[in-house]
C-alpha cells in the first residue's frame, strides 16, 4: 500500500498558525498550570503528585521529539533509566547534593541522546522506531549487567540529601516543591523551544521534509538537535524521579517504559503543548488505582492504547483544542 | 581434547548450533515481518506475541485435547492465522489511510494485551514441553553431539523459508502479491482483489509466527515473555538485513543467529547485545541495510 497510504494523514495534523489571542489563552493556561501545583499539595498525596510531575515532564520530551520532530521513538526508556541510575549513583555511593546528582543524570541522559540519535536518525518511519527500540535494548543489557546498577535489585536507599547542601528534601513537601519548580521549568523551556525559531523549522521538517531540505536547511541537525533535547528532559524527569523516590531500577529502562511514555503522549494528545500532561495524570492515576489488579494494568493499557489509535487518536486535549478551535 | 582458539570444539560446535537454532527463529519472523510490512506497510510488533500464542496453542493441544507436536505443526499456525485474519479485518484494515506510526501503535497494544492475558492465565514460570518421541536422542558426530530436534528446526525453517521463497518468487500467487506491494491500485484495477490479498497475507505472516512458536516449544519451555524478548532483536535483525529482500531477511536471520552464537563462545557477556553492535555497525556503513533499498 506504500502509495495509497499515501500522505493524506499525517500524525499530527498541520496546526494552525497561532494568533495573539492563542498566545495569550496559553499564558493563562499556564498561570493556570502554576497556581495548581501550589495548590494540589494541600489537597492530594504529594508522592502521588511527584510522580504524576516525573512522568508529565517525561512525557513532554517524547512529545517534544514526536509532536513537532515527527520521529516516534520507541526507546525514551533508555534516556529516562539512564539518568535514573546516574543521578542514584552519584546521590548515594558519590555522597553528591541532589541538584549535582540531577545533573549528572541529565547530562549522561544528553550524551545517550547524542550517541543513539545520531545513529537513529539515520534512517527513517517505521526504521527509526525499531532503531530506537533495539538502541534502547542494548541500554536496558548494559544496565542488567554493569556492576555499579546493582543488577536485578537496582540501587535503593538512595539519600534525598540537602539540596544546596542547606534544604533537606527528607520532607515530602520540600521535595514536591523542587519537583514542581523543576517540571514547570522543563515545560517553559519546552513551550519556548517549540515557539522558537528553531521549532519552526522542526514543524517544517515534520511536515514536508524534502521541501525543507530544499529550502536549504540541514534536516539532520535539526533532526539530532531535537533528538538530543529531547533525551536531555526525558534524563531530567528520569533523574528527578530517582531522586524522589530513591530508587532506579531495571523498570526506568524497560522497554515497558518506553511504552508507557508512547501511551500517555497519545491519550493527552500529540503535537499538542498541554496533551502530555493531561496524559500522564490519566496513566499514572489509572495504574496507582489499577495496582491491585497486578497482571490486568498491562491488559488494560493494551486496551487503552488500540481504542486511543482507532477511536480517539486526537487525545484528550486535541479534542478539547478542536471544541475550542485554538491550538493548545 | 580438541581445541580451536583455546575453545573445546564440543563448546564451540555446540553454541553454533545453538546459534543456528536461533537463527532460525530469527529467520522465519523476520520473514514474516518482511511479507507483512512489504504488502501492509505495517511494522507488526504483535509478531512476538504471536509467536509465544503459537507455542501456547501447542502446549493448550497437548495438554486440553491430547494432540501432540505433528497436530500442533499444523494447527497451531492456523489457529494463530486465523487469530491473524480476524485481527487484520477487525482492527488494523482501519488503518490503512492512516500514518505508518499508528500501524506500530495499534499492534503494540495487541502484545500487551495478547501478553498480559496469557500472563494472567498461566503465569511467567513457563510450562514445559516435551520433545516428540520421534525426535528425541541425537546422533554422535565426530566433533559433537547432535539432539535430533535441534537438526528438525534448522532443517524444517529452512524448509519453510526456502518454500515461502519459491512462493513469492516462482508462482502466479506470488507474482501478484509482488505487484500489489509495488503499486496496489494498479493491480486493483486489474482485477485482484486487493484488500482479500492483504489480509490474507497478515494471516499468513502472522501463522509463520506461530509455526516458529511451535518449534521454539520443546527448546524454551513455553512462556508468555517469550515473544517479547525476541521481537526487539527480530527488529534489530530486519534493520540490519533491510526489509526490501525476502532471501535477505532469511540469510540476515541465519548469519545473525551464528553470529550471537559465537560471540557465546568468545565473550558470553557480549551475546545479548552483539545483534545491537552489529545494527549499529551497518548503519554507521550502509544505513539502508545489507539487501535494503534506499528509501
Amino acid at each position: 500500500m506504500a502509495d495509497t497510504a499515501a500522505l493524506d494523514a499525517a500524525p499530527i495534523a498541520a496546526a494552525l498558525p497561532e494568533s495573539r489571542d492563542d498566545k495569550a489563552l496559553q499564558r493563562k493556561i499556564f498561570i493556570g498550570i502554576a497556581v495548581l501545583l501550589v495548590l494540589a499539595p494541600f489537597v492530594l498525596y504529594p508522592v502521588y503528585l511527584m510522580k504524576v510531575l516525573c512522568f508529565a515532564l517525561f512525557a513532554l520530551a517524547f512529545n517534544l521529539l514526536l509532536g513537532y520532530g515527527g520521529l516516534l521513538s520507541f526507546g525514551h526508556a533508555a534516556y529516562f533509566g539512564m539518568a535514573s541510575y546516574l543521578a542514584a549513583y552519584s546521590a548515594k555511593a558519590w555522597g553528591l547534593t541532589p541538584e549535582v546528582a540531577i545533573l549528572i543524570g541529565t547530562v549522561t541522559a544528553a550524551l545517550f541522546g547524542l550517541l543513539f540519535g545520531s545513529l537513529a536518525i539515520r534512517r527513517q518511519g517505521i526504521y527509526f522506531s525499531m532503531i530506537t527500540l533495539a538502541l534502547a535494548q542494548m541500554a536496558f543489557f548494559f544496565a542488567l549487567q554493569a556492576k555499579f546498577t546493582g543488577g536485578e535489585d537496582g540501587i535503593q536507599a538512595v539519600p534525598r540529601g540537602n539540596l544546596f547542601g542547606a534544604i533537606s528534601l527528607a520532607d515530602d513537601r520540600a521535595m514536591y516543591a523542587l519537583v514542581a519548580t523543576v517540571f514547570f521549568l522543563g515545560m517553559l523551556g519546552i513551550y519556548r523551544i517549540i515557539h522558537s525559531p528553531f521549532g519552526q523549522v522542526l514543524k517544517a521538517i515534520r511536515d514536508n521534509e524534502s521541501r525543507a531540505i530544499s529550502l536549504g536547511y540541514r534536516v539532520n541537525q535539526y533532526k539530532l538537535a531535537v533528538f538530543v533535547l529531547s533525551a536531555t528532559l526525558a534524563g531530567l524527569a528520569g533523574a528527578t524521579k530517582a531522586i524522589v523516590f530513591q530508587l532506579a531500577s531495571l523498570t526506568d529502562v524497560h522497554w515497558s517504559m518506553s511504552g508507557e511514555v508512547v501511551l500517555m503522549t497519545l491519550v493527552g494528545g500529540m503535537g499538542t503543548v498541554f496533551g502530555p500532561i493531561v496524559g500522564a495524570l490519566v496513566i499514572v492515576t489509572m495504574e496507582t488505582y489499577l495496582a491491585q489488579f497486578g497482571a490486568w494494568v498491562t491488559v488494560i493499557q493494551g486496551c487503552v492504547f488500540v481504542l486511543c489509535v482507532l477511536l480517539f487518536r486526537e487525545g484528550v486535549v486535541g479534542l478539547i483544542a478542536r471544541i475550542l478551535r485554538k491550538p493548545l | 581434547m580438541m581445541t580451536i582458539f583455546g575453545v573445546p570444539t564440543q563448546a564451540l560446535f555446540g553454541q553454533l548450533l545453538l546459534g543456528l537454532i536461533n537463527g532460525s527463529f530469527y529467520a522465519i519472523l523476520s520473514l514474516g515481518l518482511a511479507i507483512i510490512f512489504g504488502l501492509l506497510n505495517i511494522i507488526n510488533f504483535a509478531h512476538g506475541a504471536l509467536y509465544m500464542m503459537g507455542a501456547f496453542v501447542a502446549w493448550m493441544l497437548l495438554t486440553y485435547f491430547g494432540l501432540g507436536y505433528w497436530w500442533a505443526l499444523g494447527l497451531a499456525p492456523l489457529v494463530v492465522g486465523v487469530f491473524g485474519v480476524i485481527l487484520e479485518r477487525v482492527l488494523i484494515a482501519r488503518l490503512y489511510k492512516l500514518d505508518h506510526l499508528y500501524g506500530l501503535l495499534l499492534t503494540f497494544g495487541l502484545a500487551l494485551i495478547i501478553q498480559g492475558l496469557f500472563r494472567n492465565q498461566y503465569g511467567v514460570s513457563g510450562l514445559p514441553y516435551a520433545i516428540p518421541a520421534e525426535l528425541s536422542g541425537g546422533q554422535r558426530l565426530p566433533f559433537m553431539f547432535l539432539p535430533n530436534y535441534r537438526a528438525w528446526v534448522v532443517v524444517a525453517s529452512l524448509t519453510v523459508c526456502i518454500a515461502t521463497w519459491l512462493v513469492i518468487e516462482k508462482t502466479k500467487l506470488g507474482a501478484y502479491l509482488r505487484a500489489a506491494t509495488e503499486n496496489p491500485t494498479l493491480v486493483q484495477a486489474f482485477g485482484v482483489n486487493v484488500p482479500l490479498f492483504l489480509t490474507l497475507t497478515y494471516g499468513f505472516g502472522v501463522a509463520l509466527a506461530g509455526f516458529a512458536g511451535v518449534l521454539a516449544a520443546p527448546i524454551y519451555s513455553v512462556n508468555p515473555n517469550m515473544g517479547a524478548d525476541i521481537i526487539i532483536v527480530v527488529f534489530a535483525v530486519v534493520v540490519i538485513g533491510g526489509m526490501g529482500s525476502i532471501i535477505g531477511s532469511v540469510i540476515t536471520g541465519f548469519a545473525l543467529g551464528l553470529v550471537e552464537g559465537l560471540t557465546k563462545v568468545f565473550y558470553p557477556e557480549a551475546s545479548s547485545t552483539v545483534i545491537f553492535v552489529i545494527m549499529v555497525l551497518v548503519l554507521l556503513v550502509k544505513p539502508a541495510g545489507l539487501f535494503g533499498r534506499t528509501a
